[in-house]
């Protein structure tokens, strides 16, 4: 069911107890995220009752409900009715994007793991620093801790297995890097996932009055510093480390 | 105001409520109660909402000081307790006077002991609950010389008492499939469900590691799956095919693939495994998991009810009389929610 067989898709799945995932893809693929995001804001503008919450992942959207209020039979009846609507896959992207430039360390020990991902890559640690600084890279979907971004495509040589092992603790900030993606760290956690950038973003303010920095459909870019500069750049904006944004023009 | 002040405090100590639901979407999972059981139980012992604070202790209680006049009620994992020396019942709710000191102990048996306040405890909300999330950076864990402040307690009764539902030396998980149970082959779905595990030496508010004996419960190619949302109670495969138990604290979404969903009443015999603890699986149906969760959720609404009074040793009480004996008096039949007792 997984497999990249497009006629499966979209796909209507149940999620433990009182869960429905619909899947656009079963691979990362721009169109499947881009209808994720639109299907979600869909979902929430039906205003169900008995629907708790919902979120969109990379190719999915889930909805959690309240069974004893909407049974199952009933809400995936309105999903597929909702899917029938329109070519979710040509959903246009959300307004209001922005694009962001991150001064980021490559390797050093801020980044320990940059060559062994350049191996796996097939790569020297400066071609890999070379690829992965030139790619602008697409907040996939917000998701596994506060405000930190999944962030897509990067080429197929970056088509990389997660680690069998997990990496124990990464700190905040920190790029990783997996299956053609980026992971931007916005607390310090495990991951299984390879430690190939730091960077000085903080993604989540919990008092502020806009606890989340980044949005799905933002862009990125990971620019290359020294470490040297890099740490300047932290003294100075300790709570950006340098980096900045621009709105994205429709 | 009264409260607690907090003297000692063992090292993973947090203020926990219901959670906060309706984040998954910002990366933030809902989090609360590791046993949100002990929290009905605390509530219906101090006749108040569920949905009020208490203090969530991990393996080890602390000590504390009443800055006033407060009731108290203690459940979860039995801890030994004292108050000014005096042994104290676990799963019983008490009354404090202003300066009186308790002490709680190690857990006897399970993990998350928890300490209840009349009126809840009133630590500051953030993003709309008070739940500590440690995953989230939300909050901190409790520390000695902080305050657990109370918000004004409605009501007096205290000396009630609750048999402990036996959650805390492991048992059977039920199980229902999820989205990702068909990349395991039908063979080490089965396998899984005849496996005796005990609980690893990892486990947090996260997650709980699961170990036995023999070969791992790997799917094929599950290391290059699409990242996808993760609730609690998913059994998560690690690339070497060792289960983990996520908690309500765990991350919001993960590529790891996982082999079901354990159903979320049985979540706190998860959560109050101690390390070695005997548990296994067992394969329920929606329609099987539905009807078992909707079970439980009423016998929640029976807690209430099923308090009953204190019965003391008169020799090993000092005041007799300072007990007011017949209030804790309860009918089996009323339901203090529906007459508004807890209001």
């Amino acid at each position: 069911m997984d497999s990249q067989d497009a006629a499966a898709y979209p796909l209507i799945r149940r999620a433990g107890l009182s869960g429905i995932l619909v899947s656009f893809g079963g691979s990362l693929n721009e169109a499947s995220n881009r209808a994720a995001l639109a299907f979600r804001t869909a979902v929430e503008a039906l205003k169900l009752e008995g629907v708790v919450e919902t979120m969109a992942s990379l190719a999915s959207v889930f909805v959690r409900f309240e069974p004893s209020l909407l049974p199952h039979e009933r809400l995936e009846a309105a999903l597929q009715e909702l899917l029938a609507v329109q070519d979710w896959l040509q959903a246009p992207l959300p307004v209001g994007r922005r694009f962001w430039r991150v001064p980021t360390v490559y390797g050093t020990d801020l980044a320990p793991q940059l060559g062994e991902a350049a191996d796996a890559a097939g790569m020297s640690e400066a071609q890999a620093i070379d690829s992965l600084s030139a790619a602008r890279v697409r907040v996939l979907t917000i998701g596994f801790a506060p405000g930190q971004p999944y962030l897509g495509s990067l080429g197929p040589e970056w088509d990389l297995p997660r680690q069998t092992e997990l990496t124990p603790m990464v700190p905040r900030g920190a790029l990783v890097q997996a299956i053609r993606q980026f992971v931007l760290f916005s607390n310090p956690a495990p991951t299984g996932w390879r430690h190939v950038g730091q960077t000085g973003m903080t993604l989540f303010q919990p008092g502020a009055e806009q606890p989340f920095a980044l949005r799905p459909g933002d862009e990125m870019q990971f620019e290359p510093v020294s470490k040297t500069e890099f740490l300047k750049l932290c003294d100075a904006d300790p709570l950006r480390g340098g980096a900045a944004a621009q709105e994205i023009q429709a | 105001m009264s409260g607690l002040k907090i003297l000692r405090i063992g090292p993973a100590a947090s203020v926990q409520d219901m959670g906060r639901p309706g984040l998954l979407g910002q990366g933030i999972s809902q989090g609360g109660a590791a046993d949100t059981l002990a929290l009905a139980e605390g509530a219906a012992l101090l006749r108040q909402d569920p949905g009020l604070a208490a203090l969530e202790m991990g393996g080890m209680g602390g000590e504390f000081e009443a800055t006033g006049p407060l009731r108290i009620a203690l459940t979860g994992a039995p801890m030994a307790a004292a108050l000014d020396g005096e042994a104290l019942a676990w799963n019983a709710s008490h009354r404090m006077e202003a300066g009186q000191r308790l002490t709680i102990g190690a857990a006897r048996s399970g993990v998350y002991g928890y300490l209840h306040l009349g009126g809840g405890i009133a630590t500051g909300p953030l993003l709309g609950a008070r739940a500590v999330h440690v995953m989230a950076g939300l909050g901190r864990t409790a520390e000695a010389g902080g305050l657990l402040p109370a918000d004004p307690d409605q009501n007096s009764e205290t000396g009630l008492v609750l048999a402990a539902d036996e959650r805390f030396k492991g048992g059977e998980l039920r199980i229902m499939e999820s989205f990702q149970s068909h990349l395991f082959p039908e063979e080490v779905r089965a396998r899984f469900a005849a496996t005796g595990f005990s609980r690893g030496s990892r486990a947090n508010r996260m997650g709980v590691e699961m170990v036995s004996e023999g070969e791992g419960f790997a799917a094929e190619g599950q290391l290059n799956i699409l990242s996808e949302v993760i609730l609690p109670g998913d059994v998560q495969m690690t690339g070497d095919g060792k289960p983990f138990v996520l908690l309500r604290e765990c991350q919001t979404t993960g590529g790891y693939p996982r082999i079901g969903t354990v159903l979320p009443c049985d979540l706190p015999m998860v959560a109050q495994a101690q390390a070695g603890a005997a548990l296994h699986f067992r394969w329920v149906s929606l329609e099987e998991g539905l009807e078992i969760q909707a079970k439980f959720e009423k016998s929640l609404k029976g807690l209430p009810a099923a308090c009953r009074p204190l019965v003391r040793d008169p020799a090993a009480v000092r005041d007799l009389l300072s007990y007011q004996l017949i209030s804790g008096a309860v009918s089996a039949e009323a339901d203090p929610y529906a007459t508004g007792e807890t209001a």
